[in-house]
């Protein structure tokens, strides 16, 4: 073949300005596609706008939830504590007296920590000085079902409960880390020797397995309220019921006061409503 | 061959040495684990005892996705008698003895299974009883 310099320099020279040119070229002849793009982009923004307000999604199927009612626990100081043990006693939950240790289902916080959101400036007496009943806010979206790699804990599609499954569980708490509302405890050690009395009919949980509220669950499936629920008949202090359903007592309540719910800026749409 | 009288009876050893395991053993059978039959005189079990025998483990594990997923906590009736379905609930009512029942073919056949990890057996339930 002949090689020669000034066939070597004709095809480098013709090739660098093909390579050149080429970039500049493809952009002329797509300004139209580009521009498309963006009068699409335009167009989504304000649908997009619509979904993420702050209003939730139209309801479907039965979603559970509940209504605590702070001023029937300020009426009564004892209620709570009532709830508690009884959702302690349902649930085999041992009582470790060690805050990195402990186990919560239902329990005790203030104002502050249960609604850091909110400004406790001048706040009233009785929101100062009682403790909130707080638990697993069984969220519409939510994020320790997103962080859980096993699908360990899940939602119930027939009711919106997240539940879970401790056979799965592994241990790694990503949803301890997810969950914004510190409602899931991981048991360090053995649960057993922590647990007073058992419940024959609820199992207990192992070393390495993370836990929280289960709505009851099981107590449904008998048609039984809640334990935390019961512990509080007749007081009105906790009301529980389908959200979705506009002929339910609690929606009655959430029609008819104002609630309050925790941290709603997430986004994670909690199912438990406060009436402060 | 060379030192035959070294070889042969040293093979003959070693070979009686090897398979001593049989000899000592080969031609007794284990005793068999004899489960429990129900202390409360059941007959029948959720399914047949053969199906129980082989797949009682597949059994438990859709029990389990059922009840914690599909939230199917269904009542088992078996002979006219209703149980929730679950370990604790349904096998433990008839089966009430973990030691002389599940754990006599599970020591036998070298499974350790981590129900009792987290389920209470009857007798760690009576252990710490709800009074009320």
């Amino acid at each position: 073949m002949d090689k020669q310099r000034r066939n070597f320099l004709k095809i480098a020279s013709v090739t660098a300005l093909a390579g050149i040119g080429a970039p500049a070229l493809v952009r002329l002849t797509s300004t139209a596609a580009v521009a498309s793009e963006h009068v699409a982009a335009a167009g989504h923004a304000p649908a997009k706008e619509k979904a993420g307000a702050h209003g939730e999604a139209a309801p479907k199927g039965v979603r559970l939830g509940m209504v605590i009612d702070m001023r029937r626990f300020v009426e009564n100081p004892r209620l709570l504590n009532n709830a508690i043990a009884a959702c302690n006693l349902v649930h085999n939950i041992p009582q470790i007296d060690n805050s990195k240790s402990e186990i919560k289902w239902l329990w005790k916080a203030p104002f502050t920590s249960v609604f850091p959101e909110q400004s406790a400036y001048h706040a009233a007496g009785n929101v100062e000085n009682t403790s909130f009943a707080v638990l697993c806010n069984h969220c519409d979206d939510p994020p320790c079902v997103r962080a859980c790699p096993t699908q360990a804990t899940f939602k119930i599609p027939g009711n919106g409960i997240i539940a879970m499954d401790y056979h799965r569980c592994i241990g790694c708490r990503f949803c301890m880390a997810a969950c914004p509302y510190g409602a899931r405890s991981f048991n360090w050690e053995d649960p057993r020797p922590y647990i007073k009395k058992y419940n024959p009919d609820f199992p207990t949980r192992m070393r390495g397995v993370v836990e929280k509220c289960n709505f009851c669950g099981e107590r449904l499936a008998l048609g039984q309220e809640p334990a935390c629920v019961e512990a509080c008949k007749g007081t009105g202090a906790m009301v529980f019921g389908d959200l979705n359903d506009p002929k339910s007592e609690i929606r009655r309540l959430l029609d008819k006061e104002f609630t309050i719910q925790r941290n709603a800026s997430l986004g994670t749409k909690p199912s438990v409503f406060y009436i402060v | 061959m060379y030192n035959k009288g070294t070889i042969i009876p040293g093979l003959v050893i070693f070979v009686l040495l090897v398979t001593s395991p049989i000899w000592f053993n080969g031609f007794k059978a284990a005793t068999p684990p004899k489960p429990e039959l129900p202390p409360g005189g059941e007959k029948n079990c959720v399914m047949p005892k053969e199906y129980m025998r082989d797949n009682h483990m597949v059994l438990l594990n859709q029990w389990r996705d059922s009840v914690l997923r599909e939230e199917e906590r269904v009542v088992v009736t078996v002979d006219g008698k209703n149980y929730r379905k679950g370990l604790q609930m349904a096998c433990m009512q008839c089966h009430s003895n973990k030691e002389k029942f599940c754990d006599t073919c599970h020591t036998y056949a070298d499974v350790n299974p981590y129900c009792w990890d987290c389920h209470l057996t009857p007798k760690e339930a009576a252990s710490k009883e709800v009074t009320h």
